[in-house]
């Protein structure tokens, strides 16, 4: 699957691959001994080159094109360029408690006393539904918090609004039911404690736990 | 395993009208069961309520008890029992109670029946409680007289044995007696609270973010001797009594989702009557939470999702037999019932802003109550008259209390701090209720007409008090 969408992604556009070769190596080993490691352990064959490292060195930065046989100008390139491949891998090897630490799926943010899918919320959860398709064995609790004002009673009932609310549109997005429980907290647990709007901006969400990997 | 309560016995009890009467049959019914007064109260009852000058309450004294030994520990119950005494009398404001400071000067009896009544009757006061404490082994016995300063009669005459464990409970159960002796009130100094607390700081198990632990806590009606009733390390929150107070039922987050527990926390038995649905109607788990235990003991009104958002259902306390109550969209939470266990109010917010409606337990009569711009946790007294919830009146909440028959609003609180989670004392008079005024949440009681607030709890964060029946 990891080389699928590494050929789909560059096999059309026949990039000179001895550029980019060229480019990687001087970033020294580990990149590569990362991704010989992780390509192994993908079972894919022949790994071709680690593509990490291009669109910034080549394009970004444009302080190492000196050595290179003009390559082709990288604004060309296939766009969007998707996740790479390493940070891929590395997500799949992670523990469960290392990936909820740092967590890949981010939390939708709500307005005050709604459960309204904001247009920030819906590119959040349109991010995670990618993840979630490409890490299809996962199982997720999408939890439904609130901020602190407002009873602890009925904020149970806003957060499971909030956390139905994702759930919902995730599965519009094709991701299976079975896969999405959800679980409110309502005020009980805030990522921030303090008492003002700040903090509470941070609390009003659809927080993402995986529970299986 | 949780057992706290010595076992007071009575041994000898005696009321009567002359100091000998210790020897006589009690003249009206024996207090050696705890629950009803006597309902044959004959020619002595007048002579047995002591009054006060015209309309006034009577007034009060409750000198230390006095230690029949010197050693530390009969002096140590002697004046805690004095002291718990004259609080639990002092807090239904039956009597005017003298502030004991003014009576240092008396001099101490040296035993129940050698009372200098001049010096008391000098320093006004009509009633008159003095005691002994006796410590024979580990076990206490208390004797106790009640005089009419005026006749200098003894009224109420009593003896309790039991271990020395928890000597206020000596006072509480005295003061519970002479309440219903005096002026025919059930008191409430043998009741207690339960609320949910973070005090012990430990973190969620299992969880990545720091997430605070609530477990399940138990106090006396006053705040003392607190007690925690969980250990299960993760948020448990809103318990609530059996009628019988030997249960608790709350909501616990203990599986990653909530569910109702309900704890015989006498006997260690731990029971999930309401989690019997595997999934809900969207493939879910179901949320069950905010379950309430009728008033015959026999039936639980809680707060599920299982058929798509949150609606009543009610259900035996086994979790068998579960009816559905409600039938609406939005969401409906937060049930209480009325002391005749034939109606149920609650929190929904289908018009918008959560506020009160009432509903018959069958499921008829829907009916709303209130137009706050946000009302939640409503409490029927258990007078049945009245319900108190919480509305917001600010940035916070204050306690209200509305009459069923006038639908006319009182307010208890004004914005000192947020106030909510209000719970009635079994008669009505006082309500627990959580509050921010003092900083964190902390647990508070208050009278039913505003006055005579008091802070129950200090450690933590405490919240979502309930009282005892």
């Amino acid at each position: 699957m990891i080389c699928d969408s590494w050929r789909r992604v560059f096999r059309p556009a026949e990039l000179d691959l001895r550029g980019i070769m060229r480019t990687r190596t001087r970033y020294g080993g580990p990149a590569l001994m990362l991704a010989a490691l992780t390509f192994t352990a993908a079972t894919c064959s022949s790994p071709p080159p680690k593509p990490v490292t291009r669109p910034t060195t080549t394009s970004s930065s444009g302080t190492t094109n000196t050595r290179t046989p003009a390559p082709p100008t990288p604004v060309k390139e296939p766009i969007p360029v998707p996740p790479e491949p390493v940070l891929e891998d590395a997500v799949a090897s992670k523990s469960i408690d290392d990936l909820n630490r740092d967590s890949p799926l981010l939390p939708a943010f709500f307005e005050y006393d709604s459960s309204e899918l904001t247009p920030d919320a819906q590119k959040v959860l349109d991010a995670n539904a990618g993840l979630l398709k490409k890490y299809s064995t996962w199982m997720i609790s999408i939890e439904g918090h609130t901020d602190e004002r407002g009873t602890a009673e009925y904020n149970l009932a806003l957060g499971e609004r909030r956390a139905t609310a994702a759930r919902t549109y995730l599965v519009s997005l094709g991701i299976p039911a079975a896969r999405l429980r959800t679980v409110s907290y309502g005020k009980e647990f805030p990522f921030e404690p303090a008492h003002e709007e700040t903090a509470w901006s941070k609390n009003r969400r659809a927080h993402f736990v995986i529970t299986t990997k | 395993m949780m057992r706290h309560f010595p076992l007071v016995s009575t041994v000898a009890c005696a009321t009567g009208l002359t100091l000998v009467a210790a020897q006589n049959p009690p003249p009206v019914g024996s207090p050696q069961t705890p629950a009803p007064p006597a309902p044959t109260q004959s020619q002595s009852e007048i002579n047995l309520v002591i009054s006060g000058d015209a309309l006034a309450p009577p007034r009060y004294a409750v000198p230390d008890f006095i230690a029949l030994s010197a050693d530390a520990e009969t002096v140590a119950v002697a004046k805690t029992i004095g002291q718990v005494l004259w609080d639990d009398l002092e807090f239904e404001r039956e009597f005017y109670m003298i502030p004991r400071d003014t009576y240092r000067t008396i001099p101490t009896s040296s035993s129940v029946t050698d009372v200098p009544f001049d010096r008391w009757r000098e320093l006004g006061a009509d009633g008159l409680l003095v005691g002994t404490v006796q410590k024979t082994g580990t076990m206490l016995r208390i004797e106790i007289r009640l005089y009419n300063v005026r006749t200098r009669q003894s009224v109420f005459a009593k003896e309790y044995t039991g271990g020395a464990g928890n000597p206020r409970l000596y006072a509480h159960t005295i003061a519970d007696e002479i309440h219903q002796q005096q002026r025919a009130l059930r008191g409430v100094a043998r009741t207690k609270l339960t609320f949910s607390s973070d005090r012990d700081g430990d973190r969620v198990v299992g969880t990545v973010e720091k997430r605070e632990v609530k477990e399940i806590y138990i106090s006396d009606y006053d705040g003392a001797n607190q007690r925690r009733i969980t250990v299960n390390r993760n948020l448990n929150v809103f318990p609530v009594w059996t009628p019988d107070g030997r249960g608790i039922l709350y909501t616990s987050f203990l599986r990653g989702y909530p569910d109702l527990v309900l704890s015989l926390i006498y006997e260690g038995v731990r029971r999930e009557p309401a989690a019997k649905h595997a999934s809900d109607a969207n493939g879910d788990r179901p949320q069950n939470r905010l379950g309430v235990v009728s008033p015959d003991g026999k039936r639980i009104c809680f707060s599920s999702n299982r058929d798509g958002n949150p609606e009543l259902y009610v259900m035996n306390i086994d979790g068998t037999n579960v009816f559905r109550l409600t039938n609406h969209p939005a969401a409906d939470i937060t049930p209480t019932w009325n002391p005749q266990g034939t109606q149920i109010a609650f929190t929904s917010d289908r018009r918008g802003q959560p506020q009160l409606y009432t509903i018959g337990a069958d499921g008829t009569n829907l009916s709303a109550l209130t137009s706050e711009s946000y009302a939640d946790r409503p409490t029927w007294s258990t007078l049945g008259t009245e319900i108190a919830y919480a509305a917001r009146t600010g940035p916070g909440f204050d306690i209200k209390i509305i009459d069923l028959a006038s639908r006319q609003v009182r307010q208890l609180t004004y914005g000192e701090g947020s106030n909510e989670s209000p719970a009635f004392a079994p008669n009505g008079r006082h309500i627990a209720f959580m509050s921010t005024r003092a900083g964190k949440s902390q647990i508070f009681s208050i009278a039913r007409d505003g006055k005579d607030v008091r802070q129950l709890t200090r450690t933590g964060n405490n919240t979502a008090p309930n009282w005892s029946q």
